[in-house]
């Protein structure tokens, strides 16, 4: 068998080159990738699904722990109302229907795992069956959305702190029983950059519903990719893997191309692709098989007899369903609609960072108050979006004045951004003051007309040139009005300027 | 203590309470009596010597302060070992657990101690309650207190010995298949299943989830009453505990049994030992000449009840018994790797029946014979509450043995487990259908041994059984007396 | 339906493998013949047609028992660690692992 082959296999040092011949061949026309995703979301609950501790991400180990979750003999399960208020809120958000649901447990043996079973939602999930449309306008089908318990965290101890190589293990339980929304995508995916536009767009949601923090990096959302390859045209799914560990958008798409490269070269070499569930590893930048095939899982799952069924009433649902904020997508309409007209390509991109951001709302209201939307939106998008823990905190009111001080010429695009990057130093400040102290001292409309004029009085032989239609001497005179005014001229108050006097 | 003495929980409490007699006084009365009879009877895992003084004294405290020390105040109580109780051993009599000090008390133990009760230790019992003659201990078997050659029952088999051989007046115990119902009838105590969800199951270390309630054991139905309305009522800690208001289990004993239905059960009745219906009889003339109503009845889909019950409680079993790993807590093998680790600890900390019903839950969950066992079961259990409901539209009672056969003796049944399991043939049906159920001692078998006859109610007519059960005593009662025809013992 | 098959020694092996015990040659023979008896007698559940009864998996019809998100302390950690095996570093130890969960 070819090196592809083994290499395929995660087995050898041979795969990445293995990866890079299957996805030049991949990148031929036959091939078309399938993907499902599982995105599992810590909620933004105080306390865990099943008791009273605390939810809290980077405490002291074994700190946030109790009976209950510790899984010690004689501990019952009580489920967390707020919990089940925001899977409604998910469902509700993602279209789904939201049903009456019950708790099953799925057994199966982990040290993470303090009962040595998993509390989740198997054949009566809380939401079923929605769909996410995401920014480019393709639908992806979401199969359910169901609430669980989180595992502890292991820390693998030893030479490597790989996991093969472990001496032994340490277990922290306070992750134990954080409540999960995991939310299952139809096989609707059909590249890496669609997965994390995907991803991205369900995590603005996620937001959106409050649900979620949305970190990916403290692993707030973890994601799990059903990938599979299949000939273009061919109905049949082709044989799926299930890859693990992308802690990151990035390695999300690189995990999905390396693995449909890895199954492209595998079928053409082989014919099949083995089920499994693979890892990526992402400083070797390719997935490996998790464990041994022949060990077989059953996880025999039964009805949870610690818990009662769940059947939240029309209110409560109604409840959830009014509790679900603006979501991403009608706030990009929100926001392009506030230019006044259709938004050039530019803008498109800007109102997509704003919202993905969560700035949205920031942007909104200094437009209530006054500001340009266009200024508002670019600065918001760039400068806001570049320091965005400050600028979620930055008041409307002050960034909508710097917007007003720009698009009045009172500052230039340079001395905006200056004073902006002043105010979220700072956490707030009065616009005016900054500029005044850094020397931005505005040229009031009156006199940068006086200035235009001096110039253009002290050069008539190109004056008359420009006003004969050459029009790069635009450039020309706006240096010498910039020299002039020691750079505080707007550029394009200037360009406004020469244009009028030309007329 | 005197078996007379612990004859009366609530003359104790009287007592205690009027300050004729110490808390203290009736705990060290308790303890003395313990260390007597324990050497032969090994009923308790654990004695709590020095914490019961302390409860004592703080009850003594209350009563010297004029305040009100409780219902049970300084009454003696013994707890089945698979109830939690902070700081002091809880074990269930498995190795696996052996040393373990839960850092909690269950809600039941929490409410004894508010109601004054005090705790004098922690009872033997089939290893995690799994057994029906207190054999498959760790620790060794409980003796019955009036044949130290027999069984006292299981699983709560410590407990009711406890209580028949009178070394306190009030025990606990757990009753998921009958493991309280059924040693209360051997021993020739009082013991009671509560409707499924009454009595709160938090710090219950759990068997099967969907069967197990705690119980009480006493000398007297009026004991047991006055011990179930101090545990029961809703606990938010268990979401399978009602919130309703607590039976007026004590305000039950005096109504008497005129005009009501009483159904005597054909299936409880049938494959018993003719020493034990022949006592089932003379309950049911009993409670006639008392004015009752009684008829025969029969409900067929009880005679699926065993079957069902040992798919249903293995597979919950399986689970609830999964966290035994020697991660956390407990007994460890070590061993390479953490898979290999679960393996060595599970296999040395768990007995021979506890692995028997491990796999067997194992093999009803597992994928391919769900359906045909679990999820059978379960619909059986469906059908089971439907007969029930048909037989309770004319009746408000059945009653019929608790077991089929009086004590037996030690190491008669361990050979064969199906054996073993159908002593608890007349007791499972009431914990499929989450019915209450009591037994009631009512006179002797031919080896002279204590009978019980069960009374059944439908859900939540805790009262309704309590009013029986005290017609029941009354008449047991009148048999022994010297000069009765057929009583004697 | 189809009666399910009597139990044997592989399927004894397996589930005492699922549920992490291991058994002797002679105690996989006394448990097959003990479980198949359990599981011969429990033919006159596994055999009936109830396809049409809907399974009890609670006794009573109790629905949404719900507690509020407030947060209640929990345990003393060293109180917690002192009851484990083994620990390091405030964390429980454990043996090597092989293998991711699955
Ligand atoms: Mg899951
Ligand atoms: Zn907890």
């Amino acid at each position: 068998m070819s090196a592809a082959g083994a290499g395929a296999d995660g087995t050898s040092g041979s795969a990445v080159s293995a990866a890079g011949a299957g996805a030049d061949r991949a990148d031929r026309a036959e091939w078309e990738t399938v993907v499902g995703l599982e995105v599992h979301c810590e909620l933004e609950t105080q306390t865990k699904l099943f008791c009273g501790c605390k939810n809290a991400f980077g405490d002291e180990p074994n700190t946030n722990v109790c009976p209950v979750c510790l899984g010690l003999p004689g501990s019952l399960p009580v489920l967390n109302a707020f919990a089940v208020e925001l899977a409604m809120r998910i469902g509700e958000a993602l279209h789904c229907e939201v049903r009456p649901s019950s708790f099953h447990r799925k057994n199966y043996f982990y040290p993470d795992m303090p009962k040595d079973y998993q509390i989740s939602q198997y054949d009566e999930p809380i939401n079923v069956g929605g769909w996410l449309e995401l920014p480019d306008g393709s639908r992806v089908g979401i199969e359910r959305a169901h609430l669980e318990e989180d595992t502890g965290k292991t820390t693998h101890q030893g030479e490597t702190g790989r996991i093969h190589a472990a001496d032994y293990a340490l277990v922290d339980y306070n992750r134990a029983g954080v409540p999960l929304v995991e939310i299952v995508s139809r096989p609707d995916i059909r590249s890496s950059a669609q997965a994390r536009l995907y991803v991205t767009e369900l995590r603005a949601v996620l937001v959106a519903t409050g649900a979620s923090d949305g970190r990916m990096e403290e692993g707030s959302l973890r994601v799990d990719a059903n990938v599979s390859v299949r000939r273009v045209g061919a109905v049949a799914f082709g044989t799926r893997c299930e890859v693990k560990n992308l802690n990151s958008l990035r390695s999300l798409g690189r995990a999905i191309d390396h693995e449909v490269a890895r199954q492209v070269a595998l079928v053409e070499a082989t014919g099949t692709v083995v089920q499994e569930t693979r890892h990526w590893d992402e400083n070797a930048g390719r997935t490996v098989p998790l464990r041994s095939k022949e060990e077989a899982f059953d996880y025999r799952y039964f009805p949870e007899p610690d818990l009662v069924p769940l059947a939240p009433g029309s209110d409560w649902r109604a409840r959830a369903a009014r509790a679900v904020g603006l979501l991403p997508s009608a706030r990009r309409e929100r926001l392009a609609g506030l230019l006044g007209g259709a938004p050039t390509p530019q803008q498109v991109d800007q109102v997509h960072v704003v919202v993905a951001q969560g700035l949205d709302d920031l942007v909104v209201a200094a437009v209530a108050q006054g500001a340009p939307a266009g200024v508002a939106l670019v600065r918001a998008a760039n400068e806001l979006a570049a320091d965005l823990g400050a600028a979620l905190v930055l008041d409307p009111g002050i960034f909508g004045r710097v917007a007003v001080m720009e698009a009045q010429g009172e500052l230039t695009a340079t001395q905006a951004k200056a004073v902006l990057a002043e105010l979220l130093a700072a956490g707030g400040g009065d616009p005016a003051a900054i500029a005044a102290e850094k020397g931005f001292e505005a040229l009031s409309e009156g006199s940068l007309a006086a200035v235009v004029q001096g110039v253009v009085e002290a050069h008539p032989e190109e004056w008359s040139r420009y006003s004969a239609g050459e029009d790069k001497l635009a450039g020309f005179f706006t240096g010498q009005v910039m020299r002039a005014t020691g750079g505080k001229a707007d550029g394009k108050a200037v360009a406004a300027e020469l244009q009028r006097l030309r007329r | 203590m005197t078996p007379d003495d612990a004859g009366s929980a609530l003359a104790l409490a009287d007592a205690v309470r009027r300050g004729e007699r110490s808390a203290r006084s009736v705990a060290e009365a308790a303890l003395g009596a313990i260390a007597a009879r324990e050497p032969e009877l090994h009923a308790f895992l654990h004695v709590a010597a020095d914490g019961a003084r302390a409860d004592a004294d703080a009850v003594d405290e209350k009563v010297r302060a004029g305040e009100d020390p409780g219902p049970l105040a300084g009454v003696p109580v013994a707890l089945k070992d698979n109830l939690c109780t902070r700081g002091i051993p809880t074990t269930c009599a498995s190795r696996i657990l052996e040393g373990w000090r839960p850092p909690y008390d269950a809600t039941v133990v929490t409410r004894l101690r508010d109601a004054g009760a005090v705790v004098v230790g922690k009872t033997n019992l089939d290893e995690f309650a799994m057994g029906s003659s207190t054999e498959n201990s760790c620790m060794g078997p409980t003796r019955h207190p009036m044949d130290p050659s027999r069984v006292p029952g299981g699983s709560s088999g410590g407990s009711a010995a406890a209580v028949g051989a009178g070394l306190v007046p009030l025990g606990l115990g757990s009753d998921t298949g009958g493991s309280v119902r059924q040693p209360a009838a051997l021993c020739g105590v009082v013991g009671m299943k509560p409707t499924y969800g009454m009595v709160s199951r938090y710090g219950l270390v759990a068997f099967a989830s969907s069967l197990d309630q705690i119980g009480p054991f006493a000398r007297s139905v009026g004991d047991a009453a006055l011990l179930f309305e101090v545990i029961a009522g809703h606990d938010p800690k268990d979401s399978t505990s009602l919130d309703l208001p607590v039976p007026a289990a004590v305000r039950s004993l005096e109504v008497g049994v005129e005009g009501l239905r009483v159904g005597v059960c054909e299936e409880l009745v049938a494959d018993t030992a003719p020493d034990v219906s022949r006592r089932v009889r003379e309950a049911a003339e009993d409670l006639a000449r008392a004015g009752a109503l009684v008829e025969e009845v029969s409900v067929p889909e009880m005679r699926l009840g065993l079957s069902a019950y040992y798919l249903i409680a293995p597979a919950e079993a399986s689970s609830n018994l999964a966290r035994y790993d020697g991660v956390r807590y407990g007994l460890r093998v070590d061993a390479l790797d953490v898979a290999q680790m679960n393996t060595a600890t599970r296999t040395a900390g768990f007995g021979p029946e506890v692995k028997r019903r491990i796999m067997l839950g194992t093999y009803a969950l597992s994928a391919g014979y769900y359906d045909a066992y679990y999820g059978k079961a379960q619909r059986v259990r469906t059908l089971l509450i439907r007969a029930f409901d048909l037989a309770y539209e004319r009746f408000d009672v059945l009653i019929g043995a608790t077991a089929p056969t009086t004590a037996f003796a030690i190491g008669e049944r361990v050979a064969d487990p199906l054996t073993m399991y159908l002593s608890d043939v007349c007791t499972i049906p009431s914990n499929l259908s989450g019915h209450p159920a009591m037994s009631v001692p009512f006179g002797a078998g031919d080896d002279g041994l204590p009978v019980g006859v069960q009374v059944l109610a439908p859900a939540l007519c805790e009262e309704r059984l309590f009013q029986v059960a005290a017609a029941l005593e009354r008449s047991a009662a009148a048999r022994a007396r010297p000069g009765h025809g057929e009583g004697r013992r | 339906m189809s009666e399910p098959p009597s139990l044997g020694r592989d399927d004894v092996a397996h589930v005492a493998g699922l549920a992490r015990l291991s058994l002797s040659e002679e105690e996989l023979d006394m448990f097959t013949g003990q479980l198949a008896r359990v599981i011969d007698h429990a033919r006159d559940v596994s055999s009936l047609d109830v396809h049409d009864v809907p399974p009890t998996a609670h006794p009573l019809p109790v629905r949404n028992v719900l507690r509020t998100d407030d947060p209640c302390p929990g345990l003393d950690r060293d109180e917690v660690l002192a009851a484990a095996p083994d620990v390091e570093d405030g964390r429980f130890k454990v043996p090597r692992i092989v293998g991711e969960a699955p």
